[in-house]
């Protein structure tokens, strides 16, 4: 898989930590892209601030680094503007859900053609390891050393309730299964959005499992499983994967492009 | 047998200047085939137990590994 052809490798070795999963997850987007048979001209990929948005310094596409929170902002500009274009959006955990929280919902229930990806890795990584809304509770962060209080966002059922038409969960263990969600969810027509948990094992593992990255991905294989598996019902703890919703409804762009096309005609 | 046949002339390459000793594709790997070299690194130790399955490149997050065709042999 030539993957190298889609990096920009001035910028390798990347400043990710050794075992950070985000770089899985840009493999396997670029594996996705490939796949999809995408022109390099059109695929837009904007990212806020966090670790994850490290990610368009490193592909070879239009690529964004915008304000923190504000990258789903930014990509509905870029869409608006330009419907023909792909347009990507990876966020972090804290990035999409905390910050640019309101963002997320409003993209969401606009259906903008928008494929939204948040690597959930439980912490904020970049600025040292606080607590973010999807850290699970009695887990410790810098802020919550005792452990965390908060209960923690399902960043699926937000993205659900919101309505987003396409919504999906993977994680970092199952890499052909993500592929293959982030090639569904740009095929898609509207808003999708996938959630990938991934490992943080310089701040989430350190302070909590205190274990390899190797294990911390393990632990995806045991605590997660597939929707509709009856392991669910013997353990309702599980996590599930897969896609969720997966639905057409009016594109946003495309009916902004029609009422365009309906007022040229009336002039 | 042909596909395995094919399979037998893929190689894995590891780009040591990239890889970050994270360990991942060693302990993932089903066959072991994958070691460390005395700067942490991963290097492909025993490429005889090796099935070529890719998992290693598939979940390598630097990027490092690749699964390719062996160069011809002079």
């Amino acid at each position: 898989m030539p993957v190298k052809r889609y990096l920009r490798q001035r910028f390798f070795p990347q400043l990710w930590c050794a075992g950070c999963g985000h770089g899985q997850i840009m493999a396997s987007l670029i594996r996705a892209i490939e796949e999809l048979g995408l022109q390099k001209n059109n695929v837009v990929v904007v990212s806020g601030i966090g670790c994850s948005s490290r990610m368009p310094g490193y592909l070879d596409f239009h690529t964004l680094h915008t304000l923190h929170g504000r990258a789903l902002a930014f990509a509905t500009g870029v869409k608006m503007g330009r419907p023909e274009l792909n347009v990507i959006v990876p966020m972090g955990d804290g990035d999409a859900s905390a910050i640019g929280g309101n963002h997320l919902i409003h993209a969401a229930r606009r259906n903008i053609n928008i494929t939204a990806i948040v690597m959930n890795n439980n912490i904020y990584g970049m600025t040292g390891g606080q607590s973010s809304p999807t850290t699970p509770v009695a887990a410790k962060s810098t802020t919550a050393p005792l452990g965390n209080i908060d209960p923690a966002f399902d960043l699926v059922e937000l993205a659900k309730g919101a309505g987003a038409s396409f919504v999906a969960r993977s994680t970092t263990y199952h890499s052909k299964e993500m592929q293959n969600m982030f090639v569904k969810a740009i095929n898609h027509k509207g808003f999708s959005f996938v959630e990938v948990l991934t490992q943080c094992p310089t701040y989430y593992g350190r302070k909590n499992e205190g274990v390899s990255p190797t294990e911390m991905m393990k632990k995806f294989a045991t605590t997660t499983t597939s929707i509709g598996s009856p392991k669910k019902k013997e353990n309702p703890e599980l996590i599930e994967r897969g896609v969720f919703v997966d639905q057409e409804r009016t594109e946003y762009a495309s009916s902004y492009c029609e009422m365009i096309n309906q007022m040229r005609k009336q002039k | 047998m042909e596909a395995i046949k094919d399979k037998k002339n893929l190689q894995v390459v590891i780009n040591a200047g990239w890889c970050k000793s994270c360990g991942i594709c060693i302990d993932l790997c089903p066959k072991g085939a994958l070691g460390r070299d005395n700067r942490d690194k991963a290097v492909w130790q025993y490429p005889d137990k090796c099935i070529r399955c890719g998992l290693c490149e598939l979940r390598c997050p630097d990027l490092a590994i690749t699964l390719q065709e062996a160069e011809e042999e002079e």
